[in-house]
């Protein structure tokens, strides 16, 4: 069986020239480093740090009826979204499964931009384009319309304040705005996936190069770095967010998942997957199967996905992500486990690393919460 | 990136000394250390284990994978690397001196052990 040819961002040749190490991401070729991952990562949460997210899935609903499309098709009460606000929310199956975790920008009155991730675009671009039947709504396939630069990092609000006449002060965490960067005409968005304060940058393919090379003069004197998706993954699991095919998935609920904030019951209308995550609901409240939580090795072997959780010799749960913290110079993880084990502080938790039980701590998410 | 010339190499990516009265170094390639990145711990065999060619005698975790560590030949384990156990960032940055893991007094060697030039030919392959 031969794979079909990895997809290319804007900025591969720009990655390549930079001696990036490439990854397969989602039938896309991605940097996974540069040089240094660890330093990648300390550089986001020191400095700041320079991503291609080229591959996120961008899809554009719009028409007189958007709104009630999104509030009908997403657990999320987006009609209650302002313009220029964004929001994270999710799209369930009818049985309140999880297709996939987004975010939705209302960038007008009628006019959304549903953000969702590569490996799951085409999902959500199906069941959003079947869920508009009757609804007086367009949703168009954006994907190859954007590249998607994000600068993360206490240094990026200065770097991108250097290129932009754009109100950054007045642009919220979860807000986006129109304006033109380093010339370049776009969607600037308060937004990020690393636990820090931080822009992602929404341009035209075209434009992607002379932002990339405009962002890293800018960045050059406070130390901004390329960075890959290895650290990526390392900043968003010390931030305890979820990445979906690991602590999200078909065959858990937001709910299932300690996400049950997302789903808005009291919004107007029905929407997909009511009836079935009202009972998801009932249930977490009442006897929850299992609860994410977070885990810290006393040791330094590194738990992985799949690894089994253990305590008193039996199972009790699944790592579902894990890596060596560079922040908290240990190995953390976060896990489903059974509901006795969750609180923070239960001891006697450990994780079969390949035979052996290595002892760990269980504590609260997330591992890392920047200052204010 | 080059790999000296003085040494031997495995298949698996590790580079095996000359020896010196019976005892030689292994340790990882820098083609091996740039695949994984980042290493954060590492496992090695004890003094006195006896270590097999091809077979693992530890490993190597790196921020998104754990890998074993094979010996390049057969022997007893003289002595370990202490410093790449407490600092493991070392196999990254001086893979073929200070990133060193362990010496073996060598009891059998197999013979499809690499020279440096076929070694580079197929850690590019």
């Amino acid at each position: 069986m031969s794979s079909p040819e990895p997809r290319l961002t804007a900025l591969d040749a720009l990655h390549r020239s930079l001696g990036a190490t490439m990854t397969d991401f989602a039938g896309w070729d991605m940097p996974l480093r540069y040089g240094s991952e660890r330093d990648e990562h300390n550089a986001v949460r020191t400095k700041a740090g320079l991503f291609d997210l080229s591959h996120m899935g961008e899809i554009t609903v719009t028409g007189p009826q958007a709104a009630q499309l999104l509030n009908f098709a997403l657990v999320g009460n987006i009609a209650s979204v302002g313009v220029g606000r964004a929001r994270y929310t999710m799209i369930c199956q009818a049985d309140g499964g999880i297709l996939d975790d987004l975010i939705v920008y209302r960038l007008g009155e009628t006019e959304f931009m549903v953000v969702a991730n590569a490996s799951n675009a085409q999902v959500v671009l199906d069941a959003l384009t079947e869920r508009a039947a009757g609804f007086d709504a367009e949703v168009r396939d954006d994907r190859d319309a954007y590249a998607l630069i994000a600068v993360q990092g206490p240094e990026s609000p200065g770097i991108l304040a250097s290129l932009t006449d754009a109100d950054l002060d007045g642009l919220k965490y979860y807000a986006g705005l129109p304006g033109t960067v380093a010339g370049v005409p776009a969607l600037i968005a308060r937004t990020g996936y690393t636990g820090e304060d931080g822009f992602e940058l929404f341009v035209k393919p075209e434009h992607a190069v002379e932002l990339w090379q405009a962002l890293t003069k800018a960045g050059e004197g406070v130390g901004l770095v390329p960075c890959g998706l290895s650290c990526r993954d390392t900043l968003r699991l010390e931030a305890g967010m979820p990445l979906y095919g690991h602590e999200l998935s078909r065959e858990l609920t937001p709910f299932d998942a300690g996400l049950g904030r997302v789903v808005k019951f009291e919004k107007d209308g029905d929407f997909v997957g009511r009836e079935a995550l009202q009972q998801a609901a009932e249930r977490a409240a009442a006897a929850p199967p299992r609860v994410l939580v977070g885990l810290v090795a006393e040791g330094r072997r590194v738990p992985r996905a799949g690894y089994a959780v253990v305590a008193g010799g039996e199972v009790i749960g699944e790592v579902t992500s894990g890596a060596p913290s560079p922040t908290l110079g240990r190995p953390i993880a976060m896990a489903y486990v059974d509901a006795a084990h969750a609180t923070p502080g239960t001891t006697g938790v450990g994780v079969d690393i390949r035979g052996s039980h290595e002892p760990y701590e269980v504590v609260a998410l997330p591992f890392y919460k920047r200052q204010k | 990136m080059s790999n000296p010339q003085q040494l031997r190499y495995s298949k698996e990516h590790e580079w095996l000394s000359g020896a010196e009265d019976g005892v030689s170094t292994v340790g990882i390639t820098e083609h091996a250390a740039n695949a994984l990145g980042d290493v954060v711990f590492v496992q090695l065999p004890e003094v006195g284990d006896t270590v097999t060619a091809g077979e693992t005698c530890g490993e190597l975790e790196s921020t998104k994978s754990v890998s074993d560590l094979y010996s390049p030949v057969s022997g007893e384990v003289t002595e370990v690397n202490e410093d790449v156990v407490s600092d493991p960032a070392l196999v990254n940055s001086a893979p073929f001196e200070g990133g060193w893991l362990f010496k073996v007094r060598v009891a059998e060697e197999p013979a499809d052990l690499l020279s440096a030039d076929e070694y580079t030919a197929f850690s590019a392959g």
